[in-house]
């Protein structure tokens, strides 16, 4: 079944007819991907042509959902003009927003955060690469050739890191891989897709891979704990990184001892979670889980 | 970016905030001339980016402009923690009849602002947290709302702040919640903010992290960048880009992606233990950069750390194409000519992965090894470096 996107979601972006847009909704057709219509307020009435398949721009996201029933929004606008993008799919009500804007000022994804409380619209991201439900649907940057649909899901903060995990266990496959994304203040969490893992009947094991920085993989342990009867394996990265310093991801910093790698394999092993040492291990754990 | 206690100061007089008067001095000749024109009682205060300056005799009054030169000179090339005096600030002295504490920072769990005060300013606020947390206010900041006066009052009322001091210290929150917000600041905490004997309430230390995803909109910030302190290869790599942290081992990393570069930090650490401890050398991340410039770049930053001795280029090719970065590696290895004297182990997947591998086997480049898998790469270039 997969979680938050399907064989029947309506894909709309967001900037589509930027560099970075324009790369990815071809990449996004290329998968599969039901792209129905791209937004910018300067070229409404137009539309772009993506290897023979014409894209509708609409001038803004309330009246590109009108039109074609979009309930999905990938987001490529630059970081001045995201905080506005994100509050008008959440304005308009769409279902899911997947942000995937590098470089978004933390005031302003807490300002959208806040904005969003109370509506309608999920939000994934900012700073992701997206979500793929395999052969369904890839709403974002994902490559859609690492692996086919399966029974396992995966949720992650990585990018490329998420791609080497897709590709350990690509022979087995995914139901969803969602990259929630690195930064400070984001979306979707860890637990919120490991709620719609357990609930969705085609998951039957889960992959979550964390890092370094804030407290998300311990809070996610105690969710696992309380809420989730299929199996978990973990990977968390930053175990070499030292304290008090910055790699790459804005969220990505440590600390004192809250937030290292140590205290999250920790969490999670208690919790029941079996966590590698490599992705490679933590892949294999998965198939001794899976049976395969 | 963390802030000076000079500059932090200057931002929060900016935006109104009461500070004494003070300036910046690098040697002692120009603390004596700023205590001076002060006039008064100062203090001579190290300017570095770390606690425990008080500890480590880098905060001393002085009482006339000689002795504040004295002091100065005293100060400056002090090692605190690690960290090199290279500036002092000269500020007028206060009595202190009360210490408070305040600060705006990011609560990420709850993925909210948050407004920190007590009335109990002055030690270690962790602590106080800890030992008696009734003692601190926490309260939660809405981003869309933001803190006016009725929001200051609750936060101010919340700590318990003192009547005689309360309208002061109203003004003071919304005048730092107006530097926390309109700098894009991701803290602003003073403390001690000090009732003077006279009454006056003022901030008498702060502390402000600005952020850096925000400096497109304050160009402004691009001077508050101290290069002095930071070390030279990082500063290299800053300069071109590159988003580059020294560590202290011995295989040079190389990668495309913050996680998986964490994560390869990790892998070649484990590896390393085989062979009596061998360490990463770095974090490398040159995200979809395959380009050769990019790669000699990232290269040649690394290859100037003298204690590397091999470099593993760990690529996972998502949008990014193994083709591309094995002819960004060739040419690299070529612009870079004698520079290049260390062993490249080099792991290529995902995207064109077959004609990626293809151009690094018939390029046959002597220092160049090709291996298929993260962990047997990460072994090989442990084993290469010990």
């Amino acid at each position: 079944m997969s979680i938050f996107l399907n064989e029947n979601s309506k894909v709309i972006v967001q900037g589509m007819t930027g560099s970075e847009g324009r790369k990815h909704t071809q990449r996004m057709l290329a998968s599969g991907t039901a792209i129905v219509g791209g937004v910018n307020p300067k070229k409404a009435g137009q539309s772009v042509d993506f290897d023979g398949a014409s894209v509708p721009v609409f001038g803004g996201v309330a009246e590109a959902m009108k039109e074609t029933g979009a309930d999905v929004s990938v987001i490529f606008v630059p970081p001045a003009g995201a905080k506005n993008a994100v509050i008008e799919a959440v304005d308009a009500q769409i279902g899911l927003a997947v942000v995937i804007t590098e470089g978004i000022p933390v005031h302003d994804s807490t300002y959208f955060w806040a904005h969003a409380q109370g509506g309608s619209t999920r939000i994934i991201g900012p700073n992701c690469p997206g979500l793929i439900s395999p052969e369904r649907s890839n709403a974002g940057i994902i490559p859609a050739n690492i692996t086919k649909q399966g029974r396992i899901g995966l949720v992650s903060k990585s990018g490329t890191l998420t791609y080497q995990m897709m590709y350990e266990l690509r022979d087995i496959g995914f139901s969803t891989c969602v990259g929630i994304g690195g930064d400070p203040v984001i979306g979707t969490t860890h637990i919120d897709c490991l709620r719609a893992f357990q609930d969705d009947p085609e998951t039957e094991a889960i992959v979550m891979i964390g890092e370094i920085g804030g407290d998300a993989e311990e809070r996610a342990a105690d969710f696992i704990k309380a809420n989730v009867s299929k199996p978990v394996v973990g990977y968390v990265a930053g175990f070499t990184a030292p304290e008090g310093k910055t790699m790459g991801h804005a969220g990505a910093i440590v600390s004192g001892s809250a937030g290292t790698a140590q205290a999250k394999k920790e969490a999670l092993e208690a919790a029941g979670v079996r966590v590698g040492k490599t992705p490679s291990e933590t892949a294999r754990l998965m198939r001794e889980i899976v049976g395969a | 970016m963390d802030l000076f206690e000079y500059q932090a100061r200057d931002l929060l007089a900016s935006h109104g905030v009461p500070v004494l008067p003070g300036g910046v001095a690098e040697t002692p000749e120009q603390a004596e001339a700023i205590a001076r024109e002060i006039g008064t009682t100062v203090v001579v205060k190290a300017q570095v980016k770390t606690g425990g300056r008080g500890k480590a005799g880098g905060v001393k009054l002085a009482d006339s402009a000689e002795d504040a030169r004295a002091r100065a000179q005293d100060i400056l090339g002090l090692d605190i923690k690690g960290h090199i005096t290279h500036r002092v600030m000269v500020a007028q002295a206060s009595d202190i009849a009360e210490e408070y504490y305040f600060s705006y920072l990011l609560d990420r769990a709850n993925r909210t602002f948050l407004a920190m005060a007590s009335v109990e300013g002055g030690m270690e606020i962790e602590q106080l947290a800890v030992e008696r947390p009734e003692a601190l206010a926490r309260i939660p900041v809405d981003a869309t709302t933001g803190v006016d006066t009725a929001k200051a009052a609750e936060i101010v009322d919340a700590a318990g702040f003192p009547a005689e001091v309360r309208d002061q210290v109203i003004a003071i929150a919304v005048q730092l919640w107006d530097t926390f917000a309109k700098e894009d600041a991701t803290l602003v905490e003073v403390n001690p903010l000090a009732k003077a004997p006279d009454g006056t309430v003022l901030a008498l230390d702060a502390k402000v992290t600005l952020d850096e995803n925000a400096r497109f909109r304050h160009p402004q910030h691009e001077e508050l960048e101290d290069s002095a302190s930071a070390d030279p290869l990082e500063a290299a790599a800053k300069e071109k880009d590159l988003n580059y942290v020294k560590l202290d081992g011995e295989v040079g990393i190389i990668g495309n992606g913050a996680g998986l570069v964490m994560s390869t930090l990790d892998v070649v650490a484990y590896a390393g233990e085989e062979f009596g401890g061998v360490k990463p050398a770095n974090f490398l991340d040159i995200g979809g950069g395959a380009s050769a410039e990019i790669m000699a770049n990232g290269l040649h930053i690394i290859l100037s750390d003298p204690a590397v001795k091999s470099v593993f280029v760990n690529v996972f090719g998502g949008i990014t194409a193994c083709d591309a970065v094995a002819n960004g590696i060739v040419h690299a290895l070529q612009l870079l000519g004698d520079e290049a004297t260390k062993p490249l182990v080099v792991r290529l997947d995902g995207n064109n992965v077959e004609e990626g591998r293809r151009i690094l086997s018939e390029a046959n480049h002597p220092l160049v090894t090709l291996v298929d898998t993260m962990d047997g790469a990460a072994r090989r270039a442990a084993e290469l470096a010990a």
